[in-house]
């Protein structure tokens, strides 16, 4: 934009709030904890529910909630940022990462570098394994100590806090290893493919 | 919902416009709507929104997304804002903006909430309170097309006095046979009303809705707790869940739940 209109008299109201650095471009802070999907809340029972981790159309692991709930669980205290510019702090969730549930699994080198993660409801998006390893991502089953409700993914999301928060889907329920990178449903409409919250990449060409 | 794409290339990036306040109009009284001018502005599908961006003359800035509530057809762009309380942005753009003032915004934004003649019915719209605004933009366009697709808009708000666009959506459902409007009020009834007086219910949208055999569109706009309901009980009466669209509304987006 070659111009940046000034708002006179406008200001921040809140921004005492906020601790200098913690927040990335164009976000601010909410202790709501909104709700934001496409389409009706799937109302799943975690004794139909299963977790799948797959490539090329076959089985890596398959875990029941029980077998599910029976792994390594991890606890994660990270801030949380929308691409509709709300932001939650020092939110805590308790889950199996994505490392555990490799090992879990017995896989040992990666098969691909791309997951699709796919969710009851239809939804997907995509993400750079490298992106989940390491302790930066797992599957989430708690939020502040109590099962996840149904709104806002449970039983069980993806959480990869340091990506815009469409990339945590919800209701989650199958990991899909890719070896070429495919788009999920809002990174095929429009938003980005990758959505780093630092560097504002909220929208295709961000 | 829709399948995957391989990813393409990167596409041009949604640029910082400004946008420049022509109109304002007092819609309730916590609603104006905003009409605006932007230069090269490229067009949007009813139901898309924009983000707008306020600086502030020590280069603070502010960003929010605000459903357009025009169609297509109109050369400005309408935004219909609500008052937040507690907020930093609506009480500035209520209460300090004037016409030929200037602001930050892009887009359009969202390709899955959206709604064209192309696309076809029957239409079924469910609004709470400023909810109503992208789903506007849908009826405007349906209006402008001459469209005779079947359409029904259910709408809730606190009070008579909190429906917003009452004037002119009164007047597109008198000329249009096609087109029907429920109105529920959930605080206050003024004496004499005949419309609904109560939060959506199960029964509410059963005598409201199309059959899940019309297979309609529909789109539900609204704060959390009212989308939720909504679109749990629509899947409860019959309709297929990938039917039923869902964008929620308010300060972040609804409210706690």
């Amino acid at each position: 934009m070659t111009d940046t209109p000034i708002s006179r008299g406008f200001g921040p109201r809140h921004r005492e709030q906020t601790a200098q650095g913690r927040l990335p471009p164009g976000q601010y802070v909410t202790t709501d904890f909104p709700v934001l999907s496409a389409g009706p809340t799937p109302q799943i029972k975690v004794e139909n529910w299963t977790f799948s981790l797959q490539v090329d159309g076959s089985l890596l692991g398959k875990w029941s909630w029980a077998e599910f709930e029976a792994l390594p669980q991890t606890a994660f205290k990270k801030d949380i940022h929308c691409v509709t510019k709300w932001s939650k702090l020092d939110t805590t969730w308790r889950g199996v990462t994505f490392d555990d549930l490799l090992k879990s699994a017995g896989v040992a080198t990666l098969p691909a570098l791309y997951i699709m993660a796919h969710c009851d409801g239809g939804y997907m998006t995509n993400l750079p394994v490298a992106d989940l390893i390491d302790g930066r991502a797992m599957i989430a089953t708690r939020f502040e100590d109590l099962p996840i409700l149904p709104a806002h993914g449970g039983p069980a999301r993806l959480l990869v806090p340091h990506l815009y928060f469409w990339k945590s889907a919800k209701w989650a329920r199958r990991l899909r290893f890719m070896r070429k990178d495919e788009r999920g449903f809002w990174e095929s409409l429009g938003y980005h493919n990758y959505g780093d919250p630092w560097k504002e990449q909220r929208y295709d060409g961000d | 919902m829709t399948a995957t794409k391989d990813a393409p290339a990167p596409a041009r990036r949604l640029e910082w416009q400004p946008a420049l306040v022509r109109d304002i109009v007092v819609e309730t009284p916590r609603v104006k709507s905003l009409l605006l001018d932007v230069t090269g502005w490229r067009g949007h599908l009813p139901g898309q929104h924009v983000d707008i961006r306020l600086t502030a003359e020590d280069g603070y800035q502010a960003q929010r997304s605000y459903s357009i509530a025009s169609p297509p057809e109109d050369d400005r762009l309408t935004l219909t804002v609500e008052r937040v309380d507690d907020g930093e942005v609506s009480p500035y753009l209520l209460d300090n903006l004037r016409i030929g003032d200037r602001f930050g915004l892009r887009g359009p934004i969202g390709g899955y909430f959206v709604w064209t003649t192309d696309i076809g019915g029957p239409l079924y719209l469910i609004a709470g309170g400023s909810g109503i605004a992208p789903l506007m933009a849908m009826l405007r366009h349906r209006r402008r097309q001459n469209s005779r697709v079947p359409t029904l808009l259910l709408y809730s708000s606190r009070t008579l006095d909190d429906v917003i666009y009452k004037g002119e959506l009164d007047a597109m459902a008198d000329g249009d046979p096609n087109l029907r409007i429920a109105n529920t009020l959930t605080r206050k009834q003024p004496t004499g009303w005949t419309g609904y007086g109560r939060r959506i219910d199960k029964e509410l949208l059963a005598e409201t809705s199309f059959l899940p055999r019309q297979n309609p569109k529909i789109f539900v706009c609204g704060p959390t707790p009212l989308v939720e309901t909504a679109s749990r009980l629509l899947v409860e009466l019959g309709h297929d869940s990938l039917t039923v669209k869902t964008e929620r509304f308010g300060p972040t987006g609804g409210q706690p739940t």
